[in-house]
């Protein structure tokens, strides 16, 4: 009955929404991805340098904003090397996306410390504030939750639709989920597999990397090393629950945070009576969960993981 | 650019592509010792004195190691059969669960027989936990690289939970940190004054274990005809999952035993710092060896060299010890593109 | 009314030590029909991949409309005009039917779909010769046939003058093919011109206004098909006779292989199984024709025990088989050559010795207490790869650098040399050339002597007729009464394979014990 009062508040609401944030962005760069037919284990990796790009760069004295297009330039940068090995030379992409993760967080503790030799409490930087839409955020029950966030939430949310339009209403879009689906159908229109998957792995990269510096930029305001903590590996079962769809990666996203609001909450209520660390595996289980209950409908994307090769016979 | 598969691929330029990519890596790591103000030749040259520039630094060295051979071949034997266990972390992590529960006091036995208990007990356990990914794999065909990657955060929060709460070592000052093992469960001193190990004997015969395993022995080739083609080797009457079964329990015990002989041989307790990403470096070592297990010996004491030079290099230079990790990193994905090229050759025309 | 709209000028093209084409120059002329001829391997697919810039050539160019086309672009020879239906075709099965002929037709930078206008194009075209196909259907959820149409449809769409199709009528019943030569006739009559593949004499007779023909990689022979005969034509394909496989008399064996009214349930894109019987004799080749997709596989994957039926029985030497698994089909003697080579009944990773190894290592004399005998598998390996002409540089050599002709004899060799009572065959023949098939047929008939029963699925209808002592036609999963092919004609099986067939299955004469029971 508490519970149930506790989710009827907007609060709840609210923090939910702003933990979704960055599961939003992971989620949508690794589905178009694997759109195209690329699995991107780098995601991990991806999410920890966008993080520690977009922080560094407002902490050095950029804005926000121009820290969040540096994190996103930084991100599509790994992403296309992880390009380069997986869709032009066609190498393992479950490897190369593990040695992707592995460079990139490797590279973000090392030029954080790096350049922050000395900081043992880690310094801060002023995130972005709440902006509360005018008129809307004055809306009843929704108006604060949908509408009184950090800006980076409103673009999470206004990617879901220009993601699902670009990938549904548009020929990029048509060439991208042919891609992933038979690479030698688009080849045979004349379309080029290598740039339309190298350019979606590019974009995806982005796409994560600007949900990572959401952690360091607007849900914290200081970078640790470690920060991701598996929310990437979280989104990559996000994708198969969502069946590649951005709309359902939406709902996904949230419905995974709300979850782990309500264990957050009851953490507090019960005391000790089941250890913390208990709750904070919810995640993870809710994640391996999803990949289970999907696992009968999974329709993975039918080139997922099969390299291209131009005239190879 | 075309790519075109090169007809015969020489001995001499299958076993010269992972050393040069390894060159290559560290030329890539050395714009990071000029970016940290050194000389990139200096600087690999500390690492290298720092690993084996004394016969102590040799057998820190080697210490390093013996975890990283159990992890490696654990990856190795795994990826020969396309198991992507990436979850060899959490496996180490039982295993040295498993060998504390056991090992720290309930009962007492002696040394010759409590550390091979210690060790099959603890392998048990890390196979059994790779067995739960391997089974939604084979039944429910779930991903397995997503599930063994989730498991690896609930153990350590497991072991979070188990050196925070019940087990806690009350004599630790408050450290979260379990009671040590008994003294008949650690593992004998090879030479005095230094920390190697009987663990490091036991990794090499593991190793040659497993490559005669692989090589000569019936559930082996069943493994590497699974692995190279699932669909050939079950048609021609082999029985596909049980073999993937059965290289989860061999490929997750080998990473617990990495467990056990890190706290029954160097620690003697657990912590959470008891694994600095053996199981994730693993990885790297079962890759730069090709997934060879003998090349896994070799592959895990250059990646320990990389570690323990890393650190006295840090201290002697102004540069953080996440070199090593970027390094190591580096060298994975040169290595992949080395036995891309060794394999095709690329046509720019 | 005959100047050149499209000219191979002096094309070579080399997969490492294989030539596939060697200077190669031919001429399409505007308004007719080209027949390319040629076996399995000589050149023709290369030869038109290159035209059409999936492979680059070593050397020679290709011109069309009189300009030069930059080479490995698919996308110039588009936009040149020339469309090609290949014979895998290219397209996503789980999208519509107008998602896949939109597919690049629009430039990439537009911010939207104009389905509605490119529907109305569709729609006219399809009036136009008579190519109906429902827009908004999957791919995968689209016959063979007509999965071709919209490949066709495609070619068209993109306002194609030069038309390639690569082995068209290897997926389409006589009926079919007839229907797809009208359609073409009509296309050339507009002004089209068309260059098909083929390797059978037959179509080239009757279809074409001028034919080439290829062998291995050189053009050896060129013509107007009115001034030449089949005979000068096959001379000219496979330039030596190569001595026709000789038939055994017919003898009549016990049953050895029987399916009572088998269900399978279907898979992806493999149709269902129903109601199927069929019933095979010792000494016999039961043929088993149809169209590509209508269950086939499904049967060749039933009977190497990889799918378990839903219902019926499978019935061997008598006994039912409980529960099918490849396992239980070796232990059982059924010999199993998959169409898939590379894929299913080869490692292609690994040696010759291991692949030859792959379905006997556990037996006593190969194993010892699970260690594998290396003396004993490598001996064996040698003395097959002698029996059985492979070859290969020795029992090292990894599997993938054989030939497709290499690879289905070391595959022979595995099952013949376990002495099979019963074998199943798929597609046996697929890609081989007429060296290979020649050599695969005479192992065939001679199992059949020897006293094997032989199930020979085959989409070749020629390959059919030529082996089987009775034939049966699948469609839509069915299996038709079997004919017996002297008595058979091919415009009979053609029309069971598009479905005109009464209903009924074959009986088992004797079955398990419980059948015989009943009866």
């Amino acid at each position: 009955m508490e519970l149930l009062n506790f989710v009827l508040e907007a609060g709840f609401w609210v923090a939910t929404i702003r933990m979704a944030t960055p599961l939003i962005f992971g989620t949508l760069g690794e589905l178009l991805c694997e759109r195209a037919g690329v699995l991107n284990l780098g995601i991990e990796g991806i999410m920890a340098a966008g993080s520690m790009a977009g922080w560094t760069w407002v902490y050095m004295g950029g804005d926000l904003w121009t820290g969040v297009c540096f994190a996103a330039f930084i991100g599509g940068l790994i992403g296309l090397l992880h390009a380069l090995l997986t869709v032009q030379l066609g190498l393992s992409q479950h490897v190369t996306g593990l040695g992707i993760t592995m460079l990139a967080s490797a590279l973000s503790s090392f030029v954080f410390r790096m350049l922050l030799p000395k900081a043992t409490t880690p310094p801060k930087i002023i995130p972005f504030k709440a902006f509360a839409i005018p008129y809307l955020s004055d809306l009843p029950h929704v108006g604060n939750v949908l509408f009184n966030q950090s800006a980076l939430t409103y673009l999470a949310f206004a990617l879901v639709v220009v993601v699902a339009y670009v990938l549904f209403r548009t020929p990029v879009g048509l060439a991208v989920r042919m891609t992933g689906e038979n690479p030698m159908a688009v080849e045979a229109q004349g379309l080029s597999v290598f740039a339309i998957r190298t350019w979606a792995v590019v974009a995806g990269s982005a796409l994560m990397a600007v949900g990572g510096a959401f952690l360091t930029m607007s849900a914290f305001d200081a970078f640790y090393i470690g920060m991701v903590n598996g929310r990437g590996w979280i989104c990559i079962a996000l994708v198969v629950f969502a069946s590649w769809k951005p709309g359902k990666a939406l709902l996904g996203c949230v419905l995974f945070a709300a979850f782990d609001a309500i264990q957050m909450r009851v953490q507090q209520q019960s005391g000790m009576a089941v250890p913390y660390q208990f709750y904070l595996m919810m995640p993870y289980v809710f994640s391996i969960m999803a990949l289970i209950i999907m696992s009968r409908r999974a329709a993975y994307p039918r080139a997922l993981l099969v390299p291209f090769r131009k005239g190879e016979r | 650019m075309r790519i075109e598969a090169r007809e015969n691929v020489s001995l001499t330029l299958r076993t010269l592509a992972p050393v040069v990519a390894v060159a290559a890596a560290m030329a890539v790591c050395s714009v990071l010792l000029l970016w940290a103000g050194a000389s990139p030749l200096e600087g690999w040259a500390l690492m290298l004195k720092g690993a084996l520039g004394s016969r102590f630094a040799i057998t820190e060295t080697l210490t390093r190691a013996t975890p990283l051979v159990f992890t490696g071949l654990a990856a190795a034997v795994a990826f020969r059969a396309k198991l992507w266990n990436i979850g060899g972390e959490g496996q180490f992590y039982i295993g040295a669960v498993i060998a504390t529960w056991l090992g720290a006091g309930s009962f007492e036995m002696p040394a010759y027989l409590m550390i091979p208990y210690l060790f099959l007990a603890g392998a048990l356990g890390g196979g059994l936990l790779l067995l739960v990914p391997t089974l939604l794999k084979t039944r429910l065909q779930v991903d397995e690289v997503v599930t063994t990657l989730l498991l690896n955060f609930i153990v350590l929060l497991f072991v979070n939970w188990l050196v925070f709460g019940p087990w806690k070592d009350p004599m630790a000052m408050g450290w979260p940190q379990a009671a040590p093992v008994v003294d008949s469960a650690v593992l004998p001193q090879l030479f005095a004054k230094s920390r190697l190990h009987l663990g490091f004997v036991l990794a090499l015969v593991c190793a040659m274990g497993t490559w005669w395993f692989m090589r000569s022995t019936v559930w082996g080739f069943e493994i590497r005809a699974v692995g190279a083609s699932p669909r050939a080797s079950r048609f021609a009457g082999m029985p596909v999952n049980a073999v993937i079964v059965r290289t989860a329990l061999l490929s997750g015990g080998l990473a617990a035993m990495a467990g056990v002989s890190e706290l029954c041989g160097v620690k003697g307790y657990l912590t959470l710092d008891l694994s600095p990403g053996f199981g994730y470096s693993g990885i790297v070592v079962a890759m730069l060896a090709a997934l060879h297990p003998l090349g896994v010996v070799a592959s895990s004491l250059f990646v320990a060299v990389i570690y323990i030079g890393a650190d006295s290099m840090s201290r002697a230079i102004n540069i953080s010890n996440y070199i090593a990790d970027v390094t190591t990193a580096v060298c994975l994905l040169a290595v992949l593109v080395s036995m891309f090229l060794a394999k095709y050759r690329i046509r720019w025309r | 009314m005959t100047h050149t709209v499209l000219k191979l000028q002096g094309i070579t093209k080399t997969f490492g030590p294989v030539t596939a084409n060697r200077d190669v120059t031919l001429e399409l002329r505007h308004g007719e029909m080209l027949a390319l001829l040629g076996e399995n391997g000589a050149g023709k697919t290369t030869l038109m991949s290159i035209l059409f810039g999936h492979y680059v050539a070593d050397a020679g160019t290709v011109e069309v409309f009189g300009s030069v086309l930059p080479e490995g672009s698919p996308r110039a020879a588009l936009n040149a005009g020339v469309g090609m239906v290949h014979q895998h075709f290219t397209l996503a099965g789980n999208m519509t039917v107008l998602e896949n002929i939109m597919l690049g037709t629009e430039p990439l930078t537009a911010v939207r779909h104009d389905a509605a206008s490119a529907l109305r194009t569709l729609r006219a075209l399809m009036d136009r010769f008579c190519l109906a196909v429902d827009p908004a259907a999957m791919v995968r959820d689209l016959s063979v046939g007509e999965q071709q149409r919209v490949e066709i449809l495609k070619v068209l769409y993109r306002g194609a003058r030069i038309l390639i199709l690569d082995e068209p009528t290897s997926v389409l019943t006589p009926q079919e093919a007839d229907h797809l030569f009208a359609t073409l006739r009509q296309l050339v009559g507009e002004g089209l011109s068309v260059i098909f593949i083929t390797h059978k004499m037959r179509e080239v007779m009757a279809a074409s206004d001028r034919c080439a023909v290829l062998r291995h990689g050189e053009l050896v022979f060129e013509a107007v098909t009115a001034e030449t005969t089949a005979g000068e034509l096959a001379r000219a394909m496979v330039g030596s006779e190569i001595p026709k496989p000789r038939r055994p008399e017919p003898r009549e064996g016990d049953e050895i292989l029987c399916l009572q009214s088998v269900g399978v349930a279907g898979a992806g894109d493999k149709q269902r199984l129903r109601n199927c019987s069929l019933a095979l004799k010792a000494h016999e080749i039961l043929g088993i024709a149809g169209v590509s997709g209508n269950g086939q596989s499904q049967l060749a994957d039933l009977l190497a025990g990889l799918v378990v039926p839903e219902t019926g029985e499978i019935i061997i030497a008598g006994e039912g088989l409980e529960r099918p698994t490849p396992a239980a089909m070796i232990a059982r003697g059924v010999g199993r050559v998959p169409d898939d080579r590379t894929g299913t009944g080869l490692v292609a990773d690994m040696t010759v010795e291991e692949n030859l190894s792959t379905e006997v290592y556990r037996l006593p004399g190969f194993a010892r207490r699970g260690v594998l005998n290396f003396k004993a598998l490598a001996s064996r390996a040698k003395q097959l790869i002698e029996a059985f002409d492979v070859r290969c540089p020795g029992i090292d050599t990894p599997v993938r650098k054989l030939s497709g002709g290499n690879m289905q004899k070391l595959i022979l060799a595995r099952i013949l040399s376990n002495a099979p009572s019963i074998i199943v065959v798929n597609q046996p023949t697929w890609g081989l050339d007429v060296g290979a098939t020649a050599y695969v047929h005479q192992q065939l008939l001679d199992a059949a002597k020897r006293g094997a029963g032989v199930v020979l699925i085959s989409e070749d209808l020629d390959e059919i007729f030529h082996l089987s002592d009775r034939i049966q036609v699948m469609y839509q999963g069915a299996l038709s009464e079997p004919l017996a092919t002297r008595e058979a004609t091919r415009e009979q099986v053609g029309l069971l394979m598009s479905g005109n067939h009464a209903s009924g299955a074959s009986r088992c004469t004797s079955g398990s014990n419980d059948a015989g029971a009943a009866a």
